[in-house]
């Protein structure tokens, strides 16, 4: 079963006078357990898929498919809860809640899904460490380096283990050794977990990471590069 | 603790200032609240037991009718019995026989109308503070003595003093005319114009010579330990009143309904501006919490990313209104109480009170009663309207979009 399935999407923003066409006729399958690259320049419409993939943003026509449930007609609820259990989203600004500790931002995520105190405390422990940040639990965002918060923004994405993580330029903001550690835990993620990895970058190291690499351009899809095979 | 409780707890101190402001308010106006209404119910009670004191009781056992139609006729027969039938069943020391008249009083100069009151010595004083105004004289002391006293206005006007004799013509109960010369053994002065003006009390015995009562009265009258104690006493009289003798038993919310009016004319004005403080505070809390709710957009942008529904992040929002309000309530009510409780050891007064308050016939200090309703009920009506008004900074997260709200800055 497809991970994501998009089919003939369009999308237009209005600015000032001009529509922006963000997303032209775009159609493309990832299959469970995937590893993409989104690649386009600034405006090039990789962000707007994203956020339609993730139902944070409705499409004006096509259809958006996750884990074999259509989710463009569902509701802000439905999509909500969609989010909540199936997908994590790993920010390019890391997106914290300031006046939380590490382990209350990734603990925080699971008590809206209901996880009892004991198994947030133990899951989180274990995220945190995985990603590197054990003993650094109780520090705040502020507290912490840029690194760091994107860590602890990954072990908040894919500490419920969901089958869909969306990255929107997840390194954009890291140093070139602290990206490197990063895209190595993702690929960790998706080797061992079968985690399906969607992100969208225009950093050149994060593509080569990628099993494959879609490239966009003026909201269309101009290149679709299987990079195991290449 | 539970993570959204931190959360809404430390959400509340990102801006310390702004939630300081807002809390102050709230204690404030609580604290005024407190104090107000507390001041306001003391000396209501004040109001009413110094009023019902002065002559009404707080009970009275008539004959039908005779409250609103004041005729000589209509008396309570075997009054004396009956009264002491009361003390004894009900255990109540105040309960006296006061009996009523119109006549026309007359000095050596001048006469005027007043209505005459026969009250028995013994007891009138326990059911009202008259004979305790006697300025000059004193209060007659023999059921039977020829004495008369009467208010300080009526004594100016028809300018006799203690000592003086006046004479007084009426009609007995039994329409017969009636007559009698008192002497004037004492002038009370209670402060209220219409009581020293028109009102005259004589010795019972001598008022049933007078007017031919005989062994009848026009009322009972009856002071409870307290107000509340009212209701329970009044059953109790009702029922130790002989079978068949359609005699009724008014409380005093019946026997001075003005009384009644004025409070709630009072309490209706209080309300409003009471009213106001809370609407202004409950404003203040709407801005601090449309202004958290608006510098947070972005920050709700991406937790409804995570998954989050507008109806978790409005509750969210209701939380920390929750926090602040209690925290408003509990210091606003620490604050008026300790206030009330200074004010109701030393009194509450001001420039000018004094004046006034003799013309309600009241002291001119009052002192707040501090109880669990006054100290709560008014901050919990501004709790409940803070509340309410983070309503609509909640309700617009319902409208929020993750993705425009991400871009929000």
């Amino acid at each position: 079963m497809s991970a994501v399935r998009c089919i003939d999407l369009c999308k237009t923003y209005r600015q000032g006078d001009q529509d922006i066409k963000a997303l032209d006729h775009v159609s493309l399958e990832i299959a469970a357990k995937g590893f993409v690259c989104l690649s386009a320049p600034s405006g090039g419409g990789k962000t707007t898929l994203l956020n339609a993939i993730g139902g944070l943003d409705i499409p004006d026509s096509g259809e958006v498919w996750v884990a074999g449930q259509r989710i463009d007609q569902l509701s802000k609820g439905a999509l909500a809860s969609l989010r909540l259990q199936q997908i994590g989203f790993v920010f390019q600004a890391y997106n914290l809640i300031p006046v939380l500790s590490a382990r209350e931002n990734v603990e925080f995520v699971m008590q809206v899904q209901g996880v009892s105190k004991d198994g947030r405390r133990e899951k989180s422990t274990a995220i945190l460490k995985e990603v590197g940040l054990a003993g650094l639990e109780d520090r705040r965002p502020a507290e912490m380096s840029g690194g760091q918060q994107q860590r602890v923004a990954v072990a908040r994405a894919i500490v419920s283990k969901p089958a869909l993580v969306l990255a929107d330029e997840p390194t954009a903001n890291l140093d070139s050794k602290t990206s490197d550690e990063l895209m190595e835990l993702f690929v960790e993620l998706n080797e061992h977990h079968g985690t399906t990895f969607v992100i969208a970058t225009h950093d050149r190291r994060v593509m080569g990471y990628a099993k494959r690499l879609i490239k966009m351009l003026d909201g269309r899809i101009v290149d679709d590069i299987n990079q195991r095979a290449a | 603790m539970n993570i959204t409780l931190r959360l809404a707890w430390r959400n509340l101190w990102r801006q310390p200032r702004r939630t300081w402001l807002t809390i102050g308010a709230m204690v404030f106006s609580n604290a005024l609240l407190v104090f107000m209404i507390s001041l306001q119910f003391g000396m209501y009670d004040l109001m009413i037991d110094n009023t019902l004191q002065a002559f009404t009781g707080h009970i009275q056992v008539q004959a039908p009718g005779y409250k609103d139609d004041l005729k000589m006729r209509q008396v309570v027969p075997a009054v004396n019995a009956l009264a002491s039938d009361i003390r004894r069943e009900t255990g109540l020391d105040r309960v006296a026989v006061r009996s009523a008249a119109f006549a026309l009083v007359s000095s050596e100069d001048r006469s005027y109308g007043v209505q005459v009151f026969g009250a028995d010595p013994q007891h009138e004083a326990q059911v009202s503070s008259l004979p305790g105004l006697v300025r000059d004289g004193r209060f007659p002391t023999d059921a039977n003595a020829q004495e008369i006293v009467i208010g300080a206005v009526l004594a100016r006007n028809l300018r006799v003093s203690v000592g003086d004799e006046l004479t007084l013509l009426g009609s007995g109960r039994d329409g017969s005319f009636a007559a009698a010369v008192a002497t004037i053994s004492g002038i009370f002065d209670s402060g209220i114009a219409d009581l020293d003006r028109n009102i005259a009390e004589v010795p019972l015995g001598f008022f049933n010579d007078v007017f031919y009562m005989e062994d009848a009265g026009h009322a009972i009258v009856v002071v409870t330990p307290n107000l509340d104690d009212v209701e329970a006493y009044r059953s109790r009289i009702e029922s130790l009143l002989p079978v068949g003798s359609n005699l009724v038993v008014h409380d005093w919310n019946a026997l001075q309904p003005g009384l009644k009016q004025a409070i709630q004319a009072d309490l209706s004005s209080a309300f409003f501006m009471y009213g106001v403080l809370v609407v202004l505070v409950a404003f203040s809390v709407m801005n601090t919490q449309l202004m958290s709710v608006l510098e947070r957009t972005h920050e709700f942008g991406i937790v409804m990313s995570l998954g989050l529904t507008p109806g978790r992040l409005g509750r969210l929002v209701l939380l920390e209104t929750v926090l602040m309000g209690l925290a408003g309530m509990l210091l606003g009510a620490l604050v008026g109480g300790a206030i009330t409780l200074w004010f109701s050891y030393n009194g509450f007064s001001y420039p000018g009170m004094d004046q006034l308050a003799a013309n309600f016939n009241l002291p001119s200090r009052f002192y707040p009663q501090a109880t669990l309703l006054t100290l709560f009920a008014g901050p919990a009506v501004v709790f409940i309207g803070s509340i309410c008004s983070a309503t609509y900074p909640a309700l617009r997260l319902h409208w929020l979009h993750p993705v425009e709200a991400m871009r929000a800055v």
